[in-house]
């Protein structure tokens, strides 16, 4: 059985991560398009999004996409929590059995769904993921919240937009618009999970393409 | 994972976890109020069940629902192959009503494995005569992992499990003695002489006929249905004498580590292989089994159907 | 059709030349009048047909004492016409019929029609077999005497497919067939300790969870045999023998002198339980595969002489008999075209046997324990020209819808096999030429 998106960290494993050996300049190379200062200033920026544009956030739930959109989720609680003083409920969403690609490649294992003890309904669930891509992550996200309750309003935050939409999904929240073509992949490493912080784009290897959101 | 789960050989150790920790997040579907997930949505599921056991048919149906696959229930009694249609003529009217998956259960030793030469689908075993019955194993599994606070990913090293009864004849022990050592458990089979297979010491596991002898021991207590026909085929004397050397009653319980719980896959005969006060104590995970199996069986059919199809 | 060419017609003068008696150096054999002429360097006389056999080994007709033929009663999956057939591919030209058809061969009548049935079809001697007991149930004597003395002269008596298992019953027959120097072939099967079995008792049958066949089932009832043909002054044959075991009690019988003779099946010669991993019935066979320690004490037991003869215990089935899962499915596998294939790739190829060992085994010595009458099983001059040509050196794979049996379970299908049986001549008249029915 595979992991999840193996392939696609393969790809960008392969394209080497900055930091590692001395690589020569060359078209194919991977980039940082985002330091981890960057990255940190977006963060605070949409913390502060949310806080206008829920009237305190007073009722938001934070709900992250496996696997990166959870720590994110989760920095952006405590980003708001030192501003607002209260603790924001967030917790995580996996959307693995709500794919509309299920059939494209062999079974997945799941990510962790845990919904915060008060619940969704009534409630503005913020939706965070690491990259918006097609769009369809999200609509399955929908239809998997569907499931859950029903909360008052669903909005969308998300680290990086790097455009190609194929469905009509647009984000409420955006850390950084980053235009890229389909023969490139947008990676983003946190601390938690990867050991750093920074967004890559590279090319993908020959063999895989798919990417993100 | 192959593309047919027909034994529990079958499963790496790898493939053993991914299931578990599946049946793991599936698990929590239990709190939601709606209880269906769309993965499998357009699939077909066939419960095939040539033997009556409407536990496990009840079981794998709401699994296969709450991921919204159709189910045709299919069981032996007043159908065509009462009448006397072969096992391969059925397997070719499945394939022609288009079976996604057929679930089977048969009395004979081997029958998945000849269906799954008659069909395109995916072929689960539910229990094949003597020979195997994984997805109870793996719910067995499931529910220990879950009793002795082992996270997700990992397995069941170093727990002592002991498996006690009708072993030559049963199907549940076969499957849990390789699963349980793929997931590095420690298995003993307890039992008299005439319910052991003549070669059990090629298998992976320790085996006594002293019963008292491992209770103080063991972390598992896995108890096996005992049929009373065995009597007259002279496997032991009397239910008094099988009772009082290999079953489990108030007293052996009272020598069960703290820690130790106990397990049963159904049904019960209460005071022939178990006491009533040990199947109704809180130590007994005989009703927790039962809410396993469906969360187990969602993951085997998820994993099974849910994504592209395997390469057999 | 050939049996209908042979009736009444005497066969013709035959020159077979460069053809390797008995594997032995090349040398002409001419045949006249139904009998060898010579052996040696043939001048080709008036008129023979001259068949070119450089390369070939000849060896006499092969004689299996175990074949089922079904008929009468089970035509469907094969019969005497179609079974014979399959005899003489297989370079046999006498076979011995098994008496559980339906009606069973328990009196003269049935005995006298199979017998009939096999003169008329032409392909090879049919030497029926008589059921020890009325209709195979082990409680009756059926009358022997009456079928010693029909045209069938039945001398070879077998309940097979069932055990004689009663001690008395067992005992009477053995003491009863010394009037017409007849012999018992035992089925030894123990039914109590086989009650449902499906394979042999060891590792695999725990694995695959079937119902265990303990070797000691088999073993159990040849040691009581042979006490009891030793007790009254009978002769004994055991049928199928499949353990190490049993080829250690014939042992130790027959250096007691007690006349007990015994055979082994080619596919207990080559295969073992491990082939029932897949549940797949073609290899569900009574006596069971066993293991291959218990392959290898049969090889060197037929070897050594302990155990006498190859017979196939032919066991045609209909496809819906075997199509099943293992439990619902019959006992039994075809042999006929692949016995003299499948005894060179288990005994001669690996060094145990030679091929006057062959002819020993395969035609001498079951043409003896039959009683055949008139000398059988050997080439020599002023003998029946009763013999078949081999080619050692061929070599394909087997695939039983070539088969003329009408059946195709045979557990060979898509092995190779070394050999191919290039002519069958039965007194003088060819039978197979050229791989084919003549």
């Amino acid at each position: 059985m595979h992991a999840l998106h193996p392939a696609r960290d393969q790809a960008l494993a392969a394209a080497g991560a900055p930091g590692g050996s001395p690589a020569r300049p060359g078209p194919a190379d991977p980039k940082t398009v985002l330091e981890p200062a960057e990255i940190g200033r977006a963060l605070t920026r949409i913390a502060h999004e949310i806080l206008e544009r829920t009237d305190g956030a007073s009722d938001v739930v934070l709900l992250g996409i496996p696997t990166r959109g959870v720590t994110l989720a989760r920095r952006l609680a405590e980003r708001i929590e030192q501003v607002e003083g209260h603790p924001v409920p967030h917790g995580s969403l996996d959307i693995t059995m709500y794919r509309d690609d299920l059939r494209l490649r062999p079974a997945r294992a799941l990510g962790p769904t845990e919904v915060p003890p008060e619940g969704i309904d009534g409630t503005i669930v913020v939706i965070v993921d690491d990259v918006l891509y097609s769009g369809r992550t999200v609509r399955a996200a929908l239809d998997a919240l569907n499931d859950l309750g029903r909360p008052r309003a669903v909005q969308l935050a998300v680290l990086i937009d790097r455009g190609h939409r194929e469905l009509p999904v647009r984000a409420d929240y955006v850390g950084k618009n980053l235009p890229t073509s389909r023969q490139e992949v947008v990676r983003v490493l946190l601390t938690e999970v990867d050991g750093q912080d920074a967004v890559i784009i590279g090319r993908a290897a020959a063999t895989e393409q798919r990417s993100g959101t | 994972m192959n593309r047919h789960l027909i034994s529990a050989a079958d499963l790496s150790r790898d493939d053993a976890l991914l299931i578990l920790d599946t049946a793991d997040e599936l698990a929590r579907m239990a709190d939601r109020p709606i209880k269906k997930l769309p993965t499998l949505r357009g699939r077909t599921v066939v419960n095939l069940f040539f033997e009556d056991s409407t536990r496990t048919r009840i079981s794998f149906e709401a699994a296969a629902k709450r991921l919204s696959a159709d189910v045709i229930n299919f069981s032996a009694k007043g159908s065509s192959v009462a009448k006397g249609e072969s096992l391969k003529d059925t397997a070719l009217t499945l394939e022609a009503m288009g079976a996604d998956a057929v679930v089977i259960r048969h009395s004979a030793s081997g029958a998945p494995h000849r269906l799954a030469g008659w069909v395109r689908g995916t072929v689960v075993n539910a229990g094949d005569g003597a020979h195997e019955h994984p997805t109870q194993a793996l719910l067995d599994a499931f529910t220990i992992r879950r009793k002795f606070g082992r996270p997700g990913g990992e397995a069941l090293d170093g727990l002592r499990v002991t498996i006690v009864g009708d072993v030559l004849h049963s199907r549940v022990a076969r499957s849990n003695v390789l699963l349980l050592n793929t997931l590095g458990a420690e298995v003993t089979l307890v039992a008299p002489p005439t319910l052991l297979p003549v070669a059990v010491g090629a298998w992976p596991c320790s085996v006594g006929y002293d019963f008292d002898a491992v209770i103080p021991k063991t972390d598992v207590v896995m108890m096996l249905r005992v049929q009373q026909e065995r009597m007259k085929a002279a496997y032991f004397p009397s239910v008094r004498e099988y009772s009082r050397r290999y079953g489990l009653d108030g007293t052996r319980m009272a020598q069960l580590p703290e820690h130790a719980i106990v397990m049963h896959p159904g049904p019960m005969n209460r005071g022939v292989e178990i006491a009533a006060e040990v199947a109704d104590s809180p130590r007994s995970t005989i009703v927790e089994q039962v809410a396993n199996g469906v969360s187990v069986r969602m993951a085997v059919l998820y994993l099974l159907l849910g994504g592209a199809e395997a390469q057999a | 059709m050939s049996g209908r060419q042979h009736a009444g017609m005497s066969p013709g003068t035959w020159l077979i030349k460069g053809a390797r008696p008995l594997g032995g150096d090349p040398a002409d054999i001419v045949i006249r009048d139904g009998v060898i002429d010579s052996i040696g360097d043939g001048a080709a006389p008036a008129g023979a047909q001259v068949l070119d056999a450089a390369g070939l080994i000849a060896l006499p007709g092969l004689v299996d004492l175990h074949t089922h033929l079904r008929e009468p009663g089970r035509e469907d999956a094969e019969t005497v016409e179609t079974g014979t057939r399959a005899a003489a591919l297989g370079g046999f030209t006498a076979v011995h019929a098994m008496a559980n058809t339906d009606p069973v061969a328990d009196t003269a009548g049935v005995v006298e029609q199979i017998w009939r049935l096999g003169r008329q079809a032409g392909h090879c001697d049919v030497h029926p077999v008589g059921a020890v007991t009325v209709g195979l149930a082990g409680t009756r004597l059926a009358e022997l005497g009456a079928m010693a003395e029909s045209p069938a002269r039945v001398r070879v008596f077998s309940d097979d497919g069932h055990c004689v298992s009663d001690a008395v019953m067992m005992r009477r027959a053995l003491e009863y067939v010394k009037a017409f120097d007849g012999v018992i072939a035992q089925h030894a099967q123990e039914p109590r300790l086989t009650e449902g079995a499906q394979l042999n008792e060891g590792e695999m049958s725990g694995r695959l969870g079937l119902t265990g066949w303990p070797a000691v089932a088999e073993e159990a009832v040849i040691a009581r045999d042979c006490l009891l043909t030793a007790h009254v002054g009978s002769a004994l044959h055991v049928c199928h023998v499949s353990t190490s075991g049993s080829v250690e009690i014939i042992r130790w019988a027959k250096g007691k002198g007690w006349r007990v003779t015994a055979e082994v099946t080619p596919h207990h010669l080559l295969l073992t339980d491990s082939l029932a991993a897949g549940y797949d019935p073609v290899y569900k066979v009574n006596p069971p595969l066993r293991t291959p320690a218990d392959v290898a004490a049969l090889r060197e037991g037929l070897a050594d002489g302990t155990i006498d003869c190859v017979a196939t215990d032919h066991a045609p089935h209909p496809v819906e008999d075997k199509e099943t899962e293992w439990d619902a499915a019959a006992f039994g596998m075809t042999g006929l075209e692949t016995a003299l294939r499948v005894v060179q790739e288990a005994m001669v190829d690996t060094g145990l046997l030679d091929w006057a060992g062959v002819a020993d085994r395969m035609s001498r010595r079951p043409a003896r324990i039959g009683r055949l009458p008139g000398p059988e099983g050997a080439l020599a001059a002023g003998l029946p020209a009763s013999l078949t040509l081999y080619d050692a050196s061929a070599r394909d794979t087997v695939d039983p819808r070539a088969h003329a049996s009408r059946s195709r379970n045979s557990p060979f299908a898509g092995m190779e096999l070394p050999g191919r049986v290039v002519a069958t001549f039965l007194r003088g008249t060819p039978t197979v030429l050229d791989g084919k029915l003549a």
